[in-house]
């Protein structure tokens, strides 16, 4: 039998090696998990190719649809990986007692925190990336050349913001089945109904107005101006921010750990 | 280096409260875990125990009374106490789709020194299992894993919530000898049961919890002849004067015929009891058969004071 020295020799490990290993085993978690890579993949990449045909199911308005439905894309993949999948980790996380684990190791709060960010981050990197390359492979012609690039990093990082602190949101109060079957729900009506793909001013002005005021008609709204080379949009940045800071103040006052 | 300090008990629970809306789980605890001991927590389902200790853990906060580990607060200073104690939770604890090694490494990249992983795998029979998510292992397995979770950080004390339950004997055994190493390593360890054979093998100190409250303390050979009703049973010729007997025998003493030619001595069992029985048996021409001299266990201590009442 091997023997162990099992005598006192605590210690944390430093904290960017525990930040790393943190990140790197959300990653390993998701790459291995089917449904998530559906949903992060999968729906957006088949939704960008049927896309450059949807002009013939649905009117999207003036131009190329495939420069109408690439913007609504990439708001949709922000959606996917920083509400529904986060929603959905976290409130297993919870359930399996997962956050309290780590709450007893060295591993801080903000450092699970972080963890997630950095996880997020990775993915919404190689979603943005690949998607856009397979827009601009379909024939995208986005407007406001590397600005408007950067300034879709600046929507990413609000629309994850906002939907995350959502997502966590929900997260921390709900069980893991009812975040399960909310965060799908949500992913669907916004995906369908929620000024995400179809262009805001295709909607009834009764609609439009309310659909400007959420965080999926700001972003993709934000974006299609975007790469129409008219910049974000003030409007969209605000509403995005508002959504950011309440529902992070929510999650702070709500959140239970286990 | 944090050596633990000898003068600083390694917890100290204080007149602990815990309420959940209208049921009280801990009500006045007070309990002193020395360091370098096993000490467990004995008592039945719903006494406090896992409330107790996971305020220990500092994952809640004492409504009333104080509570202190390595002579710091669990929650204030949660982050110096984070890597100095090891936690076994009693379920859970790990990601569903995480392997079993993977969740292990996991744990132990977030310490600075942590125990060879794979040396820690073989010595508690983990190979078998070692690629297997979590949500495939059994019971038993998640709960080793559980345990090398708690202990791969190398603390200088554990909290281990039932760390046998669902465990077969040789897996129940397996974390026997691992405790004790972890006391001949001067690790502090804590923890509950409902077995009573666990705390009586494992412990230098026990508390029998109930209601919330701890009931009786100290070493499991005090605490079993502690109030100690010891019995002597006897068989002789039916009828024998039991009253006469007892006078016979020091105060205290009862002495019963249980069914015909069955008797009964309950009391301070000792040599001189014994001696007496004797001598009178002797006197009064009876020749007893079967002496039978019982110790009380900590298990007939414990339903003593703990009530028979399922819970």
């Amino acid at each position: 039998m091997t023997k162990l020295d099992l005598s006192p020799s605590p210690g944390a490990a430093a904290t960017p090696a525990m930040l790393r290993s943190q990140v790197a085993m959300e990653l390993r978690l998701l790459s291995r998990n089917g449904e998530q890579l559906l949903l992060t993949l999968v729906i957006p990449l088949m939704l960008l190719v049927l896309g450059t045909h949807s002009n013939d199911v649905v009117d999207l308005g003036k131009g190329r649809s495939i420069d109408i439905i690439t913007p609504g894309i990439l708001a949709l993949a922000v959606l996917s990986t920083s509400f529904t999948s986060l929603a959905i980790a976290t409130g297993f996380e919870r359930r399996y007692g997962v956050i309290k684990r780590l709450g007893a190791s060295p591993l801080p709060r903000w450092g699970l925190m972080l963890g997630k960010i950095g996880a997020i981050a990775a993915v919404e990197i190689a979603q943005l990336t690949l998607l856009s390359v397979v827009g601009l492979l379909l024939g995208w012609e986005p407007h406001g050349g590397a600005t408007a690039f950067a300034q879709m990093i600046v929507l990413a990082v609000l629309g994850t913001a906002a939907f995350g602190s959502l997502g966590l949101l929900i997260a921390g109060t709900l069980r893991a089945e009812a975040t399960l079957a909310v965060a799908n729900l949500v992913y669907v009506l916004l995906l369908v109904g929620g000024g995400l793909l179809v262009p805001l001013s295709r909607y009834p002005e009764a609609a439009r107005h309310v659909l400007e005021l959420l965080p999926s008609g700001a972003l993709g709204q934000g974006l299609r101006d975007t790469f129409a080379g008219q910049g974000p949009g003030a409007f969209s940045i605000v509403v995005l921010i508002v959504w950011a800071v309440c529902c992070g103040l929510g999650v702070a006052r709500t959140f239970k750990w286990e | 280096m944090t050596e633990p300090a000898k003068n600083v008990p390694a917890v100290e629970v204080v007149d602990l409260v815990m309420r959940y809306g209208s049921v009280t789980a801990v009500d006045g605890l007070s309990l002193t875990v020395e360091p370098g001991t096993v000490t467990a927590i004995l008592g039945p389902n719903g006494a406090g125990k896992t409330t107790t200790i996971e305020t220990c853990e500092g994952f809640r906060t004492p409504q009333s009374g104080t509570v202190r580990v390595l002579g710091l607060d669990p929650i204030s200073d949660g982050r110096k106490l984070k890597p100095r104690v090891g936690v076994m939770l009693q379920s859970g604890g790990a990601w569903s789709g995480a392997r079993a090694y993977e969740m292990l490494r996991h744990i132990a990249s977030l310490h600075a020194n942590p125990l060879d992983v794979d040396a820690l795998i073989e010595r508690l029979g983990m190979q078998g299992y070692g690629t297997t998510p979590f949500r495939r292992l059994s019971g038993g397995q998640q709960q080793r894993l559980s345990l090398a979770m708690a202990i791969v950080g190398r603390p200088e004390l554990v909290f281990l919530d039932e760390p046998t339950a669902g465990l077969d004997p040789q897996a129940r055994h397996a974390t026997w000898d691992l405790v004790s190493e972890l006391r001949d390593s001067g690790v502090t360890t804590v923890l509950t049961t409902h077995f009573m054979d666990e705390a009586e093998t494992l412990s230098d100190q026990v508390h029998i919890v109930d209601a919330g409250q701890v009931i009786a303390s100290g070493t499991p050979q005090a605490l079993a002849s502690s109030g100690a009703k010891n019995t002597v049973r006897f068989t002789a010729r039916p009828g024998l004067d039991v009253v006469k007997l007892m006078h016979a025998l020091p105060h205290d003493t009862k002495v019963d015929e249980v069914s015909p030619g069955a008797y009964v001595i309950a009391g301070d069992v000792d040599p001189a009891l014994l001696a007496t029985l004797s001598a009178w048996c002797a006197g009064e021409g009876v020749l007893t058969e079967s002496v039978l001299v019982e110790r009380q266990t900590l298990e007939d201590r414990f339903l003593e004071l703990t009530g028979k009442a399922l819970r």
